[in-house]
């Protein structure tokens, strides 16, 4: 649905993640995404929001995170941010190279950067905004 | 849909029958348990059937991972067996298809293990 804008606020939990991880899913249905770009979608908005619950925030219930998510009719629009101490996309070790690929962890934001078309890092003072945006039909925005 | 997680064992394989989800929480904890049972128990050669998974996120890339260097730190084998194409592009995506041993057939996966 174009012009659709959901935000949620939410605890610091495993469902939290499963919530926006489902949102996600329909927004991407709505717009009609095909099933390989809806299964991408999915999957980086939710590494988003387990990245938030448990590295931004470190599981803690006291903070929370925030999802939003918006079709413009061009582009579907993503944002999740935590109340962490805050991080810097730039010192993230390259799970591809060959003395990372037997790390246990460490694939999120590369996955997130995989499926999305564009991704945007903002330091929130305290905690981190990633915004993802997958464009429709291919065409970018601009 | 959690996952669900069921053994069986031919010609000295554990086959590892994985379905749902393996995703950050209990499947994640459930596979390394698992695994952890199996190779304290002397069990080495292990396949583990991603058939019935419909979704793996990076947390449950992260034990496939683990899972293959714990048995294989232990002296023994992990290989996978019947990747759906979604688990299939996530390991190329993330090269994994370069760590594991990567099979579509039972039997011969099972053969593989006998061989060595």
């Amino acid at each position: 649905m174009t012009g659709r804008r959901i935000t949620l606020t939410l605890a610091s939990s495993l469902a939290s993640v499963d919530r926006v991880e489902q949102t996600a899913e329909e927004m991407a249905q709505d717009a009609g995404l095909e099933e390989d770009a809806r299964f991408g979608v999915t999957m980086a908005v939710r590494e988003a929001a387990a990245n938030a619950v448990f590295h931004g925030n470190e599981g803690d219930a006291a903070r929370h995170i925030t999802a939003s998510f918006e079709n413009n009719g061009r582009s579907l629009i993503f944002s999740v941010a935590d109340q962490g101490k805050g991080l810097d996309p730039s010192t993230l070790p390259d799970p591809l190279a060959p003395e990372n690929l037997l790390q246990g962890s460490g694939r999120g934001i590369f996955l997130i950067r995989s499926f999305m078309d564009e991704v945007h890092f903002k330091a929130l003072h305290p905690g981190t905004e990633v915004t993802m945006i997958k464009h429709l039909n291919g065409a970018p925005t601009s | 849909m959690s996952m669900k997680l069921a053994t069986r064992q031919i010609d000295g394989v554990t086959i590892l029958d994985l379905s749902g989800r393996i995703v950050l929480g209990e499947g994640s904890v459930q596979l390394r348990d698992s695994i952890k049972e199996l190779v304290n128990k002397g069990q080495k050669k292990i396949l583990v059937n991603l058939g019935d998974v419909s979704y793996i996120d990076s947390s449950g890339l992260g034990e496939l991972v683990s899972a293959y260097t714990t048995v294989k730190n232990a002296g023994g084998e992990l290989k996978l067996l019947n990747l759906t194409k979604k688990v299939q592009d996530l390991l190329q995506i993330t090269k994994l298809y370069t760590v594991f041993d990567i099979k579509d057939d039972e039997a011969t996966a099972v053969a593989a293990f006998s061989a060595q």
